[in-house]
């Protein structure tokens, strides 16, 4: 009955087994990837239940990540408590601003003016000292869990950062997957369908989406800050429309609208370029051949399979 | 001037848009009365779709105004309308196709009470607008229908589903734009049924191009050509009026009455 409860929670018990393998580099892509997992699944809240095709999704992302180095001493950890909350508001409330311009515009020009200011925050780092313009700046101590003299965790030692960062993850799901139940989250699920609709019922959609868009931003900050924590190290790049293009791709890889299918999409992008950059410098080239066939062959994405493979099962005649 | 009627509910005083050089709709009069059913009639091009738009908030006027209760709500949002008491129907069926019936009015339900910080609430434990909306189900004559699929029903049935969606928000002005059109003749009786059941209590705005439900619902009939209001009474005066009979003679649109 709750068969994909138990899939779900299996895949979580496996992931919490990585750091007892020991190795250690496995541990860190894994890290890595559960973060870019966090942001594609803010983006989703955006792109796969608003419908709102952002393109500058790595700005919040980078906002938080450059909040935190900014925060840290040069010689001392800052607190946990402190620089996450800071991060995360940060991205959020600069989601909020930047919500409130682009959210007068729809379609195509959503997307282009959703890049544009994503760049204009890039070049606020990229050439300004600020945040040691091009060449940015190290995270020298990760912030300390420290409370009142007790330390429940510590962000130095890999295996409690991992766990951290799986806890993380679950905790944006469940988060996510709550308010979508809501009432809120319905209306969301209700402008991606039909927005006009949404206005002549009574609903100012205006808000709706700005909220939306202020809350995956604050969610992809969750991301950025957890970066940032991981590699000690930002760089402008972190805002640039690279990333922005790259957690787009990993959402619709995935299959938008589909929480589980933007985490499989981050596993997905990230094992594609550790395989093929491997094999050749001309990586790039292979994983758009890939993301090219995975449109034209599996429209819903990887979240789709399942699905997929139930219909060929039965004889393709149900669909449920 | 005020509105004359006790029952007035939405007044639209000479409403009038402009498309460029294109008076779509020029100084155009209604009064809709709670417990009345008003038609708006005319050819292909004569202005409804523009006045019911205007009425609806999803087009502003030009010039003149548009009163609710007296209220003047000229420069009212489509959503700021719907909050007030004005629901409509869109003449090219508007729903959320994927979602269940349900859901569609579930949600029609729910913008009465909307409680967006509630991120934590869950929309299906909220028993009354699950009640509400099952009870519009029920009256625009969807009952048993709730747990399908809202765009694999007929066509006719997704006509219906507008009606209940409209009564989810509690309006007390229906604007139904076409809401018979594509119907076969059992749909359609069964349409106008629920339309004289709404009457009662509502003011209902009625574009429509299915003559003989006209004359069989409507108390008041309003004739437009070419963006002005022609002629404006009773069905029997409208029935009897030269004008009238002149502006749709070589129509394809003749009236068979």
């Amino acid at each position: 009955m709750r068969y994909d409860l138990v899939l779900k929670l299996a895949a979580v018990g496996g992931l919490a087994l990585v750091p007892l393998s020991g190795a250690d580099f496995y541990t860190e892509l894994i890290a890595k990837t559960l973060v870019l997992a966090i942001f594609a699944m803010s983006l989703d809240l955006l792109v796969g239940y608003t419908g709102l095709v952002s393109l500058g999704h790595a700005a919040y992302f980078g906002i938080a990540a450059y909040t935190v180095a900014l925060m840290s001493p040069k010689y001392e950890a800052a607190s946990l408590w402190l620089t996450m909350p800071a991060a995360v508001g940060a991205a959020a409330l600069a989601a909020l601003v930047i919500g409130v311009f682009v959210l007068r515009t729809k379609g195509i020009y959503f997307i282009m003016v959703t890049l544009a200011f994503a760049q204009m925050a890039f070049y606020a780092f990229h050439d300004t000292p600020l945040g040691g313009g091009s060449d940015g700046i190290y995270v020298n101590m990760k912030p300390t869990a420290e409370i009142a003299g007790f330390m429940p965790f510590d962000l130095d030692n890999p295996t409690h950062l991992y766990y951290f960062i799986l806890a993380m993850l679950v905790l944006v799901y469940l988060f996510v997957g709550r308010v979508l139940q809501s009432p809120f989250g319905r209306v969301l699920v209700g402008i991606k369908s039909n927005e006009h609709r949404m206005q002549s019922l009574g609903y100012v959609t205006f808000r709706y989406k700005l909220a939306a868009f202020a809350l995956a931003g604050g969610l992809g900050g969750i991301a950025g800050y957890l970066y940032a924590v991981v590699f000690g190290f930002v760089t402008p790049e972190l805002l640039s429309w690279h990333q922005s293009g790259n957690v787009l791709l990993m959402v619709i890889l995935g299959g938008m609208g589909n929480l589980v299918g933007a985490i499989a999409g981050a596993f997905a992008f990230v094992a594609m370029q550790e395989v093929f950059s491997a094999w050749t410098k001309h990586w790039q080239l292979a994983m758009g051949l890939v993301i090219v066939a995975a449109v034209l062959f599996l429209p819903g994405g990887l979240s789709a399979i399942p699905a997929r493979i139930k219909r060929a099962l039965q004889g393709g005649s149900a669909n449920d | 001037m005020t509105d004359t009627h006790h029952a007035a509910l939405l007044v639209a005083e000479r409403i009038t848009r402009r498309f460029g050089g294109l008076l779509a709709n020029q100084d155009v009069c209604l009064t809709l009365e709670r417990g009345k059913l008003h038609a708006l009639l005319g050819p292909n091009g004569a202005g409804k779709s523009t006045c019911i738009n205007m009425l609806s908030g999803d087009l502003p006027p030009s010039s003149g105004q548009i009163r609710y209760q007296g209220r003047d709500i000229t420069g009212l949002t489509a959503a700021q309308r719907s909050q007030v008491g004005i629901g409509r129907s869109y003449q090219r069926t508007n729903i959320f196709p994927k979602f269940t019936v349900l859901e569609n009015v579930r949600l029609a339900a729910q913008s009465r009470r909307q409680q967006p910080w509630r991120i934590f609430s869950q929309a299906m434990k909220q028993q009354w607008a699950i009640d509400k909306a099952l009870a519009c189900i029920d009256e625009a004559g969807l009952a048993g229908r709730a747990e399908r699929t809202a765009g694999i029903l007929s066509h006719g049935e997704q006509r219906q589903l507008e009606i209940a969606m409209v009564l989810a928000t509690d309006a007390q002005v229906l604007l139904l734009d076409e809401p018979l059109a594509g119907m076969g003749s059992d749909e359609s009786a069964r349409m106008v049924e629920v339309l004289r059941r709404l009457r009662e209590t509502r003011a209902i705005l009625l574009v429509e191009h299915d003559m003989d439900a006209v004359f069989a619902v409507a108390d008041t009939i309003t004739v437009m050509v070419n963006g002005q209001v022609l002629e404006s009474g009773p069905p029997a005066q409208i029935k009897a009026s030269i004008a009238v009979q002149e502006a749709y003679l070589g129509q394809e649109d003749t009236f068979h009455v």
